[in-house]
């Protein structure tokens, strides 16, 4: 299978609302053993200004990695995801995530490069969250690279 | 409390933290955050897609290397950066039923370099799993009071 070389450039716009939640915070911060307060109580994540439960700085992934879907998922793009290894990924926050926040992602494809018999892609999502009529506010933009290995690699 | 960028220098380190990992740890992460890919739960898929095994997923490892800057800067919001790249695979072979971990990673950082004007301080991570660096150029950058 070939990786199609006009993905490069290609964009998804934002689609389905992520509505962050409480218990999806602790979740995750239990998932990767984080221990903070500021991720479980409350109280505790008021005592230090914030407004609710603060994500862990990877919780993005959640919602950057459902924008990848997007990408994965188009049979136009020949993606085969058993393949794919995970390459690289930054996250960038302009402002923490808390719960209650209502966050959408637009996908990008900012590089398609054959290596060997696959490619190395690397997308960027942007997330917003939504306000109060329409208002779209930046609050995380994720990159990452994956690779999908060709047949031996 | 959180550390001071006057009392902090380049080199300095911020500390070292454990991370044992199961294949239970796996399928939770998987659930919490949506990445069902079968090479991080299904031993016999991993190696039909010529992997050593199951192995963790890098966003695991990136998550929760990144604790030890999250409990040393005090508030998990002031970590304002973080990247990676991944280098080699994390093999969690399977202990299930007794008290072993599949797999240690060991995670320490240090200081990497201080930006006096934004306010923030970039730490280094290192991070491995049976001897080797599992990310490279595992930075987070932290906003300091």
């Amino acid at each position: 299978m070939t990786i199609n070389p006009d993905l490069q450039g290609r964009s998804y716009p934002a689609a389905e609302v992520y509505d962050v939640g409480r218990e999806k915070i602790r979740e995750f911060a239990r998932a990767v053993k984080a221990t903070h307060p500021a991720h479980f109580d409350v109280d505790a994540a008021t005592a230090l200004g914030h407004r609710d439960l603060v994500a862990p700085p990877t919780f993005a992934i959640i919602i950057a990695q459902r924008a990848d879907a997007q990408l994965i998922e188009d049979p136009e793009a020949g993606i085969d995801f058993s393949r794919v290894v995970h390459a690289d990924q930054r996250f960038t926050h302009h402002r923490p995530i808390f719960a209650g926040d209502r966050l959408v992602a637009e996908l990008h494809v900012d590089g398609v490069r054959a290596m060997g018999g696959g490619a190395m892609i690397t997308t960027r999502s942007e997330i917003f969250a939504l306000g109060d009529g329409g208002a779209r506010e930046q609050v995380t933009t994720t990159t990452s690279s994956i690779l999908v290995r060709g047949e031996g690699q | 409390m959180s550390p001071s960028i006057t009392d902090l220098a380049a080199g300095q380190e911020i500390g070292s933290r454990t991370v044992e990992v199961t294949r239970t740890d796996l399928v939770k992460y998987a659930g919490a955050s949506g990445d069902f890919n079968p090479i991080h739960w299904n031993e016999a898929f991993a190696t039909g897609v010529e992997l050593p095994g199951v192995i963790a997923h890098g966003m695991f490892t990136m998550g929760s290397a990144v604790q030890l800057v999250t409990d040393w800067a005090g508030d998990p919001a002031a970590v304002v950066d973080f990247q990676t790249r991944f280098t080699k695979p994390v093999l969690v072979t399977d202990t299930t039923g007794t008290p072993e971990p599949g797999a240690t990673i060991e995670v320490s950082g240090t200081i990497g370099k201080l930006d006096a004007e934004a306010g923030t301080a970039r730490v280094d991570l290192t991070v491995t799993a049976a001897g080797q660096k599992v990310l490279m150029k595992a930075q987070a950058v932290v906003r300091l009071s």
